[in-house]
């Protein structure tokens, strides 16, 4: 089997993006499950405020997700464009 | 140096078997011994009915070590087991079987302490919902298993199917990413689903009117939690059953392994993370039962949020399966 350049550079890049990927998916799932369950602490103890707590719970996962979607863009470019 | 294929064959399953114990021995190990701690601590708070409690924690103890008996039988298949075609094809899939089942076995291992923990606690603060409690230890904990039974049933898909004249290169990168993908992926749901169950048997003993809705909820957790484990279930599924055309290089056999480990890695946070919100909704519930419907509605929110990077790797996963 002989192996050019080229084909160890698109086959690094294929194990970088699904590294990239799958370890950056890590963080913010357990991050936003944690702004989940406070959440649902907060309107346990306040339900006069759920609309206020959701919105706020959705904002904070929202930063939150930013690092997933990074992770994303990065597994994308070594897909597609690297 | 010649090297013939049963030998190949013979190191994969010795290999695999030493995984599949190893690994598998991790979860169920840590969820025993958190169950046993908590066992302690109930008995020394309520001494008087140390009978019920030491019954409970031997029954949870039991369920929880399910997870890694079915990685004690997988390994000792590998162990004994012939293989009377041997391939190199073969050789990658047993290796795949095994590191499906000691992955596979981790979470469950430890999600299935929890819910037994809660209950031995609970038993000795309402010695009165011993029964009820009994049963929804063993209703959530035969939930957190369900990763493991899929691990299981990976391994030995790839340990007895025979998937026919299927070209070596790039089909041995796709038997070991799907082990990968299902044994990783498996580990955040059953952790996450123990982390709803052991909230539910607290919740009940604090509130034993709610059962009910409690367990309703954590059901409902659960099985949200349960969606990143059938995610690598399905990429591994098409890893295994997709016939790939023959090719020599080495970026089609990494594109394949790559797709396995993008999906398992990436169901572990999810797996977690939904269990957490389910924890805290089921939590909640027994506090504050006239809101079941506002908790649930928020768990469900935050639990899809959290999804999401499980279903961005999803989408990784399958663009390295069928694009690149």
């Amino acid at each position: 089997m002989a192996i050019e350049g080229a084909d160890i550079v698109k086959a690094a890049a294929f194990i970088g993006a699904g590294i990239a990927m799958g370890l950056g998916a890590i963080g913010p799932g357990v991050g936003e499950g944690m702004t989940a369950a406070k959440a649902c602490e907060a309107i346990g103890r306040n339900p006069k405020e759920a609309g206020l707590l959701t919105r706020t719970m959705l904002v904070g996962q929202a930063v939150a997700e930013s690092t997933g979607i990074y992770s994303l863009v990065i597994a994308l470019l070594l897909l597609f464009v690297v | 140096m010649n090297i013939e294929v049963q030998t190949v064959v013979e190191v994969a399953a010795y290999v695999g078997g030493g995984l599949a114990m190893g690994f598998g021995a991790i979860g169920a190990a840590i969820g025993e011994g958190y169950t046993a701690a908590r066992a302690n601590e109930a008995i020394s708070r309520n001494p008087k009915i140390s009978g019920d409690i030491f019954k409970t924690m031997l029954v949870g103890q039991a369920v929880a070590e399910s997870a890694s008996i079915f990685a004690l039988v997988v390994a000792i298949l590998l162990l004994f087991m012939k293989v009377p075609f041997p391939t190199l094809l073969k050789a990658a899939a047993i290796l795949g079987a095994g590191i499906s089942m000691g992955f596979g076995a981790i979470g469950s291992g430890i999600g299935s302490g929890y819910p037994a923990a809660e209950a031995c606690c609970g038993i000795a603060r309402q010695p009165a919902t011993a029964s009820r409690l009994t049963t929804n230890m063993l209703i959530g904990s035969a939930v957190c298993q369900t990763p493991a039974i899929f691990s299981m049933v990976v391994a030995l898909m790839l340990m007895f199917i025979n998937f026919g004249g299927a070209s070596l290169q790039p089909t041995w990168a796709a038997y070991l990413g799907a082990g990968l993908s299902m044994g990783l992926a498996a580990i955040g749901s059953g952790f996450g689903g123990g982390l709803a169950a052991g909230a539910s048997c607290e919740g009940i003993s604090r509130n034993p009117g709610t059962a009910a809705s409690v367990t309703t909820i954590m059901l409902v957790g659960q099985a949200v939690a349960q969606t990143a484990s059938i995610f690598g279930l399905l990429v591994s599924f098409i890893l295994m059953f997709k016939s790939f055309p023959e090719s020599t290089a080495l970026s089609a056999a990494m594109a394949l392994l790559s797709a396995g480990i993008c999906m398992g890695f990436g169901g572990i946070g999810p797996g977690i993370g939904n269990g957490m919100a389910a924890g805290g909704a089921v939590q909640w519930v027994a506090r504050n039962v006239e809101h079941a419907g506002d908790l649930m509605r928020i768990m469900l929110v935050g639990q899809a949020v959290s999804q999401s990077t499980a279903i961005y790797a999803m989408v990784v996963s399958l663009v390295l399966i069928f694009v690149v």
